[in-house]
């Protein structure tokens, strides 16, 4: 029955979103974080969605794996830090904050809309199975 | 359907299961309204509505022109056995990511399709109300 697929196809999407709030938390929580060398900076992660065919033939969403982005990291001359290189130099996080803010907006606004589906889905499930109870 | 069922609940069965893929397709279009090169879907319903004018009966076309499938992640020629197709939708202005989702049309489209269902599932419980009258006398 497809009122039952749309069940699963949106918990897909739920879960979905819900790694990408995850990284996207993780992205504001190292956002400040600092390091020796560029190489051992926090690169801001994203996921990539990918659509998937439910066994029960629904078109589900998967994260299909996690990219860092490849922006350098910013460079800032702090010799007074411990983890300064031997130029005073420290590498930040390339995250951006103002992105990750409108991406967090953005995968709460998608998640909301599916958990919507999820309810009137349920509803008219509620509604099918007490077809013929009533006077 | 069968003519029992038929003469019982009329259109109102086949109704519900077009509207049941109906918001099947919509719940998918809003799960990947995020995925790049994703392309939204809709069913047709004008098509059936042709060919049921034509004098062709769309679930005889569905029979004939559909292919045999053994796995059910396979998608099928032409749609169910109702005839109903599922298209790609014309976005207005598709994403860069090749993405043609548009989340706001899809809202009012999903509710507008769980009114529609609600309205076939109080035209049949009234049918199976007046049924259990007639059977029950009085």
């Amino acid at each position: 029955m497809s009122l039952y697929d749309v069940f699963s196809i949106s918990s897909s999407a739920m879960a979905a979103q819900s790694t990408r709030l995850n990284t996207t938390a993780s992205n504001l929580a190292n956002a400040n974080v600092d390091a020796s060398s560029p190489e051992e900076a926090y690169r801001a992660r994203q996921p990539v969605f990918q659509t998937v065919l439910a066994a029960e033939g629904g078109r589900g969403v998967r994260v299909a794996g996690i990219t860092e982005s490849q922006t350098p990291p910013a460079q800032k001359h702090d010799p007074g830090n411990p983890l300064a290189d031997e130029n005073g130099y420290v590498y930040t996080s390339n995250v951006n904050p103002v992105e990750e803010m409108v991406n967090m907006l953005s995968a709460s606004r998608t998640y909301q809309t599916n958990v919507q589906v999820m309810d009137t889905t349920k509803q008219l499930a509620m509604r099918t199975l007490q077809l013929g109870q009533g006077q | 359907m069968s003519i029992i069922n038929d003469r019982l609940f009329g259109i109102h069965d086949d109704a519900l299961m077009l509207q049941e893929r109906s918001l099947k397709v919509r719940a998918e279009n809003i799960a990947n309204a995020d995925t790049p090169g994703y392309k939204a879907r809709a069913m047709s319903f004008d098509r059936a509505m042709e060919t049921a004018l034509e004098g062709r009966s769309p679930s005889s076309m569905g029979a004939a022109g559909r292919l045999k499938t053994d796995d059910p992640r396979q998608i099928t020629a032409a749609g169910a056995s109702s005839g109903v197709r599922e298209g790609f939708s014309v976005p207005d202005a598709p994403a860069l990511d090749g993405n043609t989702v548009d989340p706001d049309a899809e809202r009012v489209g999903f509710t507008k399709d769980a009114v529609g269902y609600q309205t076939t599932l109080s035209f049949l419980n009234s049918r199976i109300s007046g049924i259990k009258k007639a059977l029950g006398g009085q």
